[in-house]
C-alpha cells in the first residue's frame, strides 16, 4: 500500500513538470520564439565566444 | 556498456557538430537544423555546430527581453526552457553522460595517465547552481546598460566550451577578428586551460563544479521517467559502485543524486548483486534484474 502511494506521488511529481514544460514549449512556439532562436543561432555571437 | 556509451557520445558529438563545409565557407552553419536544441553543452557559434546551445539561447533572449516586450513579442525563453525541461523530465542527467561533447572531451582527458587523480572539494559542486541562477538567468536579465541591454554572462566570462569550439576556430577562420582580441578573450582562454588541465587529474571537473546545464538536468534526477533505482534488498553496501563512479558518488547512499550522469557504470561494471536497476516510468528496464527476480520466484 505504502509503495503504491509512493509510486503515485512519484508519477505525479514527474507528470506535473512534464505538463508545465510542455506548456512553456508550446507557448514559446505560439509566440514565435523558435524564429528568434534561429536568427540568433545563424549569427556568430562574438560576445559569447570572448571576441569583441 | 562503456564501449556503447563512448560510441553514442562520439555519434552525438558528430551529429551536433556535423557541418564540415566550414573550412570552405569560413562561416558557421546557417541552415534550418539550428532550430533544434543541442541536448548537451555545445556552442552554437562553433563553425561545425548544427544545433543551438540552450544555455546561450536563454541568455540571448533574456538580455533583450525588454525590447521584445516593447515590440509586442513575448519572448522570455519559454521555448528553450520548455525544451530542456522536457529533456530533463524525461531523462534527468542522462544527457551529460551519453550525449554531451564537452563531457566526452573531459572523459578523454582524464584517461591521460599523468599526475595523481583527485576529487573536487564537495563544496565546489554548489557553484554550478549559482552559475545557472545568476550567470544564465538573473545577470543577463537584470544587469543592463543604459539602453536596457544585458550581457550573456556565462558565455562571455566563463564558458570554456565556447572558447574551444567557437572562439579559437573562428579566429583561425577569420584572421580579421584577431585585431579585436583583449582581456575578454584572454580571460576565457585562461578558464578553458584551467578546465582542460583540471580534467587530466579530476574526472569531469566542469560538470561537477560549473556546468549550468548539468545543474538544470540534475534537478530532475529523482523524478525523471528514466532513472537509476536502488533495490535495497539486494544491496550489500560493499561500496563497489562508488569506486567506478566518474562523478564521485556512492549510489546506495545517494540514490537519485543530482550529480549522477547515469553512465550506468555502477550498474553494469560494479554491482554484482543486481542492486541498481534502470527504470522507465517505474518499470524496470534492466534485464539482469528481471532475470534475478524470475530466479527467486
Amino acid at each position: 500500500m505504502k509503495k503504491n502511494t509512493k509510486n503515485t506521488r512519484l508519477r505525479f511529481a514527474t507528470l506535473l513538470p512534464l505538463i508545465v514544460f510542455l506548456a512553456l514549449f508550446l507557448f514559446g512556439v505560439n509566440a514565435g520564439e523558435p524564429q528568434r532562436v534561429l536568427e540568433q543561432a545563424w549569427n556568430i555571437c562574438l560576445d559569447c565566444i570572448g571576441i569583441g | 556498456m562503456e564501449s556503447l556509451r563512448k560510441l553514442i557520445q562520439v555519434i552525438a558529438t558528430l551529429l551536433t557538430n556535423g557541418y564540415f563545409l566550414f573550412p570552405q565557407t569560413k562561416n558557421i552553419y546557417q541552415g534550418p537544423l539550428k532550430l533544434l536544441c543541442s541536448p548537451g553543452l555545445n556552442c552554437y557559434s562553433c563553425p561545425a555546430s548544427t544545433t543551438y546551445c540552450p544555455i546561450g539561447a536563454i541568455q540571448q533572449i533574456l538580455l533583450g527581453v525588454r525590447f521584445s516586450f516593447e515590440s509586442g513579442s513575448y519572448f522570455f525563453s519559454s521555448y528553450v526552457v520548455g525544451t530542456i525541461g522536457l529533456i530533463g523530465t524525461l531523462s534527468g542527467r542522462i544527457t551529460c553522460g551519453w550525449l554531451c561533447p564537452f563531457g566526452l572531451l573531459q572523459e578523454l582527458l582524464y584517461k591521460i595517465p599523468i599526475g595523481k587523480k583527485r576529487e573536487v572539494p564537495y563544496v565546489l559542486r554548489y557553484l554550478k547552481y549559482f552559475m545557472l541562477i545568476a550567470f544564465v538567468f538573473l545577470f543577463p536579465l537584470l544587469l543592463t546598460n543604459d539602453w536596457g541591454m544585458g550581457k550573456p554572462w556565462f558565455c562571455k566570462y566563463v564558458c570554456p566550451a565556447g572558447t574551444l569550439e567557437a572562439g579559437i576556430p573562428m579566429l583561425l577562420l577569420q584572421p580579421d577578428l584577431r585585431a579585436t582580441l583583449g582581456f575578454l578573450f584572454y580571460n576565457k582562454l585562461f578558464w578553458m586551460f584551467i578546465f582542460l588541465i583540471w580534467s587530466v587529474v579530476t574526472s569531469r571537473p566542469f560538470c561537477k563544479t560549473t556546468c549550468p546545464l548539468g545543474a538544470f538536468y540534475g534537478a530532475f534526477n529523482k523524478i525523471s521517467f528514466i532513472k537509476l533505482e536502488l533495490v535495497k534488498a539486494n544491496c550489500t553496501e560493499c561500496g563497489a559502485c562508488a569506486k567506478v563512479c566518474p562523478m564521485g558518488i556512492q549510489f546506495n547512499k545517494d540514490e537519485g543524486s543530482a550529480e549522477c550522469i547515469m553512465c550506468m557504470r555502477c550498474m553494469k561494471d560494479a554491482c554484482q548483486f543486481g542492486a541498481i536497476q534502470l527504470t522507465y516510468g517505474g518499470s524496470s528496464l534492466s534485464a539482469q534484474q528481471r532475470i534475478s527476480k524470475n530466479n527467486t520466484v
